[in-house]
């Protein structure tokens, strides 16, 4: 058994914890373009104070938090009925239902944001529609938006949303909404007062898994999002690729960190794979 | 249809259009014949012989999938031994392993990708010359792919019936026999499908493969994702099109594994 274990804990403290020591190491140091890599090593917090006191800075981290929790709540929107209306279907045809959520997920991630580029574009279908159908005259350009960027991360994340949805309402015990409606609840009452406090670990579960990805996204704020979404992913990306500011990037990679610890602990702790829960 | 009946009818119908509908448009745009990936000017398979006479695309897609098939099954390795300590051993660090196994699979891919650059930049720095490429690609994506393959065979694990085990104990097997006679085989289709989401999402990922790679190194996703920041490119919607062929075919054969056990 210890060998078993060995050859796991060995790759992830190697691949996976020791890289971060490194960032954070880097982190303080200073940039300089004289030395290869393009660091030197010491003691600095300047990267941090920027971080946390430049304007830019400091409008991309709230831009980010902002962004990922209103798709977040689009998401839990469209995907709380999509869940609920699977869990109610004849026990047959869920599978079906289940797989279709699924495949997309399967299907490449970066093509599925590139059909929004023609979807959206100036010239576009959606805006071809608009015009054919009269809604609107001259409808504006929607990919360069931030609304370009939320309908990305809700399309791309959807299915994280209604797979743990539906794990808990699946799963809900029929017998209390029928007590409920023994006692004189209506349909809406019973939903409000027994499913929706019962399907609340489904919930935290969806809304974490679209959130903590959101937050550092990089591909769908760059390709839908254009020059005036501002996002921490694509900061510390073109920190990195295009300023080649490595410890600025780090300092950057640590923030983000920091903030998803709190997420992704609670996201851990409610998905412990915990054999003493079974008993 | 009652009225809730039609209410659950038109969410399911709005929810998967909008799931569906973009698909649907790189599939029928990739065989338009306009350039113009917005304008429909008739049926056409040009694009599709462009994208087969594009050698880029074709090495970058050979690259993906040599590094896929290789990180794949590595981190079905890492992802059994982990998946199979967790559901059964119990020793003191555990939840930090826990932890451990789980978080690559929440972690920002920007976060990851960076940290496991600068961990080959010191590595080739201080310690000995490491040509980034094939290689660094295959550790970073097994790296964040194993955790999937662990949950996947952990939860199999979970419902599995442990008398099995027992008796093949009993009769004398050994640990590794029992395993590999029992356990090994009853759990196959959980190390499958987890092997076949580690494929699909080596084959997926761009942010983290373009940190680590090397400039020699040009997978499919680097090049799709070149392609497409200079404007639309009707040969990636014929790409588009192959991958939900290739995704629905390995769904319908994961489906079918799983299924098949229980």
């Amino acid at each position: 058994m210890r060998a078993v274990l060995l050859l796991p804990y060995a790759w992830l403290i190697l691949f996976f914890l020791l890289p971060f020591a490194v960032v954070l190491a880097i982190s303080l140091g200073t940039s300089s373009f004289e030395s290869v890599p393009p660091f030197d090593l010491g003691f600095d917090l300047g990267n941090y104070r920027l971080l946390f006191g430049d304007d830019l800075y400091v409008a991309a981290w709230l831009s980010s938090l902002r962004i990922a929790a209103t798709s977040t709540l689009l998401a839990l929107m469209l995907g709380y009925p999509m869940a609920y209306a699977i869990s109610r279907a004849a026990p047959r045809r869920r599978p079906l239902l289940l797989m279709l959520v699924i495949l997309p997920f399967w299907t490449s991630f970066l093509i599925r944001v590139y059909a929004w580029m023609g979807l959206l574009a100036e010239n576009g279908i959606l805006n071809q529609f608009l015009r054919w159908s009269g809604v609107a005259e001259s409808p504006g350009s929607i990919i360069g938006t931030e609304w370009a960027v939320h309908l990305g991360i809700v399309y791309a994340y959807l299915p994280f949303m209604v797979l743990p949805l539906y794990a808990t309402l699946e799963k809900l015990d029929r017998s209390l909404l029928e007590a409920a409606a023994d006692l004189g609840a209506r349909p809406l009452e019973a939903f409000l007062t027994v499913t929706l406090p019962l399907s609340v670990p489904g919930i935290v579960a969806g809304c974490l898994l679209v959130f903590i990805p959101s937050i550092g996204e990089f591909v769908i704020p760059d390709l839908l999002g254009g020059t005036e979404t501002l996002m921490i992913g694509k900061v510390l990306w073109d920190e990195f690729f295009t300023n080649a500011d490595w410890p600025l990037a780090s300092a950057v990679a640590i923030g983000l960190l920091a903030l998803l610890v709190g997420p992704i602990v609670l996201f851990q702790r409610q998905q412990a794979p915990n054999p003493e829960r079974h008993r | 249809m009652t009225g809730r009946a039609r209410f659950a009818f038109s969410i399911l119908a709005f929810g998967y259009a909008f799931l569906y509908l973009p698909i649907a448009l790189v599939i029928v745009y990739s065989f338009n014949e306009s350039r113009l990936v917005t304008v429909w000017a008739g049926f056409s398979t040009k694009w599709w012989s462009a994208l087969l006479a594009n050698d880029a695309m074709l090495s970058a897609a050979w690259l993906s999938l040599r590094i896929a098939c290789v990180s794949a099954t590595l981190a079905a390795v890492l992802g059994l031994a982990a998946g199979y300590v967790l559901a059964r051993a119990r020793f003191s660090g555990r939840a930090l392993f826990g932890a451990l196994v789980v978080a690559p699979m929440v972690m920002p891919e920007v976060v990851m990708g960076i940290s496991l650059l600068l961990l080959f930049v010191g590595v080739d720095r201080f310690l000995f010359a490491l040509d980034r490429g094939f290689l660094t690609i295959v550790v970073a994506h097994t790296t964040f792919s194993l955790a999937f393959v662990a949950i996947v065979v952990q939860a199999r694990l979970a419902d599995f019936d442990r008398s099995l085990e027992e008796a093949a104990m009993d009769l004398g097997a050994t640990p590794w026999v029992t395993f590999r006679t029992i356990t090994l085989p009853l759990i196959a289709p959980a190390v499958i499908s987890g092997w076949l989401l580690a494929f699909t999402l080596s084959l997926d990922d761009l942010v983290l493969t373009q940190f680590v790679a090397g400039a020699q190194s040009q997978t499919l996703p680097m090049r799709v994702y070149s392609s497409v920041r200079l404007g639309v490119d009707p040969q990636i919607n014929v790409l588009g099109t192959i991958v939900v062929a290739v995704a629905a075919s390995a769904l319908i054969l994961s489906g079918w594994m799983t299924r098949r056990k229980t």
